[in-house]
């Protein structure tokens, strides 16, 4: 059975809570919502709609934690992105590089980071990104753009390529 | 935000959001603003960052936990759906039906697809507005040596050119051209008469994917992937010969 739209969930709930088992149970509350709701869905957007699901989920989750909300990039990920790969020194660096961006996109605000996410890693267009983050298309501009600004001037600072 | 109100277009265009005209229009303001330039460098610096970052995909343990979970869920939706299905005088046999349309809903939730027809009507559309006059070819080539180094720098990848005049699909030039929101590359072939568009980006990222073939008001679309592109070839030719230019595709080296 494939549900199409589940990275893309998974992805946003985890960016957002910034924390891999805060994402799950996150994800887990969207998807049993975006079943319950599913009969009642009458856009064109599938993805859009169980990706503000997620979002709706992730906001009442911080709101409710607000104060013991956890750190970002834990170390394990480093060890699974080295694995399998055949320059393990290549790949260290390749993998500190990866969590160093990592670190600096979850730093981002969370208006901020949610846009980015949706637009680089989901692909989604300006109207899609306003669909899901309920949201002016002019605000996701202005967002996104802030977002990159700060994410090249935070690179540049670290001495990121 | 800077001084020039001109950025968040240079963004919309990375962005894929721009069309031809106001892409040309910002090409002509960009050559003679220095705050356009830098932002546009920065926002490539800042894409670049962030492409180079996997995609994380949902590791089975959590989509298993997730299966189960909705499992255990459905059974919430039928009061709901018998509510509803009570108002429907039309199903007085409505028993059955809460059961079904519940049984329905997710399955439908289960298997509910990204709109795949959607890519293959934007290629379609692609198509009908590059036959338009003066807007098929950016590069006027029949040299793949020429076409590919047109590509460089115009997109954010290298698409693979080449050509089959030896076999009857000769090479006529390329263009950009803009789908689901990101610049792709088009090659653009005869067949005899024909006109045969080739598209080609980058796999990867949320472009839901079509399995084979369609035919959409009269055009033949074929998708396929390889060495890690997206390959969606469109034209009026007959299907046979369609496939026999993906055929090509696939076999070339």
């Amino acid at each position: 059975m494939v549900l199409p739209h589940l990275d893309a969930a998974y992805n946003l709930a985890r960016w957002l809570m910034r924390d891999t088992a805060a994402a799950e149970d996150v994800l887990q509350e969207a998807m049993v919502r975006a079943l319950t709701y599913f009969a009642s869905f009458k856009g064109v957007n599938p993805r859009a709609w169980l990706l503000q699901i997620v979002r709706h989920a992730a906001y009442s989750s911080i709101a409710l934690n607000r104060g013991i909300e956890t750190v970002p990039v834990d170390g394990d990920d480093a060890a699974e992105l080295i694995s399998g790969d055949d320059d393990p020194e290549a790949a260290l660096l390749r993998s500190r590089e990866a969590c160093r961006v990592r670190a600096l996109i979850a730093a981002l605000p969370v208006e901020l980071r949610e846009t980015l996410v949706l637009r680089e890693f989901e692909e989604f267009s300006y109207k899609d990104i306003a669909e899901a983050t309920q949201t002016p298309i002019g605000t996701v501009m202005s967002r996104l753009w802030r977002a990159r600004q700060l994410l090249a001037r935070a690179a540049a600072a670290e001495g990121l390529p | 935000m800077p001084d020039c109100d001109k950025v968040l277009l240079v963004q919309a265009e990375l962005d894929g959001e721009l069309d031809a005209a106001q892409a040309a229009s910002l090409e002509a303001h960009r050559a003679g603003c220095p705050i356009c330039r830098q932002a546009q460098a920065e926002l490539v610096r800042a894409r670049a960052l962030l492409r180079a970052e996997p995609y994380e995909t949902t590791p089975d343990e959590v989509r298993a936990q997730v299966m189960a979970r909705l499992r255990l869920a459905e059974p919430r939706l039928e009061p709901a759906r018998r509510q509803r299905s009570s108002r429907r005088w039309l199903f007085p046999a409505a028993g059955g039906f809460g059961f079904g349309a519940a049984c329905a809903a997710v399955l439908a939730f289960l298997l509910v697809l990204p709109p795949r027809d959607d890519v293959a009507e934007q290629i379609v559309a692609g198509h009908i507005r590059a036959l338009q006059p003066g807007h098929l070819e950016d590069v006027v080539s029949t040299d793949q040596h020429t076409v590919k180094p047109w590509f460089d720098g115009k997109l954010d990848f290298a698409p693979p050119v080449r050509d089959f005049a030896a076999d009857g699909f000769p090479l006529k030039g390329g263009r950009l051209d803009y789908l689901g929101g990101r610049a792709v590359a088009a090659l653009v072939y005869q067949r005899d008469k024909h006109v045969i568009d080739l598209f080609v980006w980058p796999e990867g990222g949320p472009l839901p994917r079509l399995a084979g073939g369609t035919q959409i008001q009269g055009y033949n679309v074929v998708h396929w992937t390889a060495g890690g592109m997206n390959f969606w070839a469109v034209s009026d030719v007959e299907r046979p010969q369609l496939d026999d230019f993906a055929t090509l595709w696939r076999k070339a080296p």
